[in-house]
């Protein structure tokens, strides 16, 4: 299944020789490009990648690493896990050229246990870039060496975010660490490490193809460049499209032949809900950022009954290690099952209100800290339809 | 567990070891080699990776309890993990839910008594456009209807 864009980033002349041209750059001049693409993370957090791997540049080290976030795990996305088996190239080249960049010898590509069936044809790809000079030592010729490694994860949400990841991969459990210091500098095994979405590779991998200011011309000034979207619930065609950054909600909806929209979750469960009067708002850093989940509910779905499908995750899924997050996530989800049967007063809703605004500061990670998003808004936008019965 | 089953679980662990490495990142691909080939990580396999990484037996126990695809307690031969996330929820889950406990006599979290399947539910499983879907150990079924899943069960009986 191809992505859903006729003349994308991803079309095939758009790609060739991206790690040929890379290698003929200093460093510093490819930092540069990326920098001057406006690229930025396309898990969803929105840091400008040139930025991160200038950091990671000038970070002293013996060792540096290169670390892939495929443990793509937000519900309702599955670009990654596209890029990953149609476009497999444009991400492990992507990551030598970060390592390149970097001054890394070695990186990881963390990959959800749930896509174990993608690791052989994965592997088979590395083997081919080694046969080809393309991975290991002396790359294409250049004075530069650098391997990748998969490592599978094992079934954890929370291994998503960064500082859990390296965790992960250390042989920890999931535990998210305090950030700063930030990967760049101690990341993992104490080391300088470059941590980027799937996506982000691809990206940098094509901009070193096209050249930055190629990058530049596609999307919004503060967004640049397209963005795969992973679309699926309530629309006649469902899958991973390519948008340019800016798209309205109402044209994306057009495209995918949605009909009778009620809301629509963007960033998925860690998302926001936005209902129908808003879709005029933006797909973009400055307006909407997300990952890319899109998920769509039209006018027959119950919006609490959603909601609580949400909560059972972050419940499922929090890490355990603060209590905002593990307590917090557990009461949200208590509360939502007294509205359902009716024995929720709209002052306890008051306070889960202020529970999920204190978690939202309180929570050591990303998981926590965005949890409540979901509650806070979907409660409030459809406050009419879920007390209706109370 | 009898001493000769000991000794080669030993040996197994010992391959697993040189072949990943004896350093503590190597530890969650050990466990997870051992989770494939024994359907759990025993008390006895826990304490040998231990010994032999030289770490606390503790931290074994706390990396495997920490993952959802490890286990410490022993799974069928066939894992189905049916995704729960919403938009499988909305394409279906819950029928699905109810022929797959029907046609394995199981309820969700149980395991058949002749050890051969085990029931599960999984977060999203990045098939959102496919759903309803479910993972059969590694294997991936999409567009799941009731009838579908008494063909696919059939495959493994």
């Amino acid at each position: 299944m191809p992505i859903i864009n006729d003349n994308g980033f991803f079309d095939i002349k758009n790609r060739e020789n991206g790690l040929e041209k890379a290698l003929i750059m200093t460093p510093q001049d490819i930092v540069m490009e990326i920098r001057e693409s406006g690229l930025k993370g396309r898990g969803g957090a929105g840091f400008s990648t040139g930025t991160k791997w200038m950091f990671a540049m000038q970070a002293k080290s013996d060792q540096k690493f290169v670390v892939c976030n495929a443990d793509e795990g937000e519900p309702g996305t599955f670009k990654d896990r596209l890029l990953l088996d149609e476009y497999t190239n444009l991400v492990f080249e992507g990551m030598t050229i970060a390592g390149y960049a970097t001054g890394a010898t070695k990186g990881y590509l963390y990959l959800r246990g749930e896509y174990r069936y993608l690791y052989k044809k994965l592997q088979d790809h590395l083997d081919d870039m080694r046969a080809n000079k393309r991975l290991g030592n002396n790359i294409l010729g250049a004075d530069f060496s650098f391997d990748i490694e998969i490592r599978l994860g094992s079934g954890a949400y929370v291994c998503g975010e960064e500082t859990a990841l390296i965790e992960s991969l250390e042989g920890h459990r999931g535990e998210a660490r305090n950030r700063p210091p930030f990967p760049v500098n101690t990341g993992l095994l104490g080391k300088p490490t470059t941590v980027n979405n799937v996506e982000t590779f691809a990206d940098a991998y094509l901009i070193m193809c096209n050249g930055g200011e190629w990058f530049q011309k596609h999307g919004t000034n503060k967004s640049s460049g397209m963005k795969l979207l992973s679309i699926s619930g309530d629309c006649k065609v469902p899958g991973v499209y390519e948008v340019p950054f800016g798209i309205t909600v109402s044209d994306m909806l057009a495209l995918c032949k949605a009909e009778n929209t009620k809301a629509v979750q963007i960033g998925g469960a860690s998302g926001v809900c936005l209902p129908n009067d808003q879709f005029n708002r933006t797909i973009s850093f400055e307006d909407i950022p997300t990952g890319g989940s899109i998920m769509i509910f039209n006018e027959s779905r119950n919006m609490l009954h959603i909601l609580k499908n949400f909560m059972e995750f972050f419940v499922d899924e929090s890490c355990g290690q603060c209590s905002p997050c593990r307590i917090g996530n557990l009461k949200l989800l208590e509360g939502i099952e007294m509205i359902e049967n009716g024995t929720c007063s709209l002052s306890h809703v008051h306070e889960l209100m202020q529970l999920g605004a204190t978690m939202q500061i309180a929570s050591k990670c990303g998981l926590g800290q965005s949890s409540p998003n979901a509650f806070i808004s979907i409660l409030t936008q459809y406050e009419d339809e879920i007390f209706s019965n109370r | 567990m009898l001493v000769f089953e000991k000794n080669s679980l030993t040996t197994e662990i010992e391959a697993l070891i040189k072949k990943y490495g004896s350093n503590r990142t190597s530890l969650l691909p050990i466990l997870q080699d051992i989770q494939i080939l024994h359907g759990h990580i025993s008390d006895f396999a826990q304490q040998e990776v231990a010994r032999i990484l030289d770490i606390h037996p503790v931290e074994v126990y706390g990396v495997i309890t920490f993952y959802s695809f490890l286990s410490i307690e022993a799974k069928g031969k066939y894992i189905i993990r049916l995704c729960q996330t919403i938009s499988c929820d909305l394409a279906g889950k819950a029928s699905i839910a109810k022929v797959l406990e029907g046609e394995l006599g199981i309820k969700f979290g149980e395991t058949t008594t002749d050890k051969k399947f085990s029931l599960e539910y999984v977060n999203c499983m990045g098939m959102c456009d496919q759903g309803p879907a479910m993972l059969i150990n590694e294997v991936v079924y999409t567009k799941l209807t009731p009838h579908r899943i008494v063909e696919i069960l059939k495959t493994y009986k």
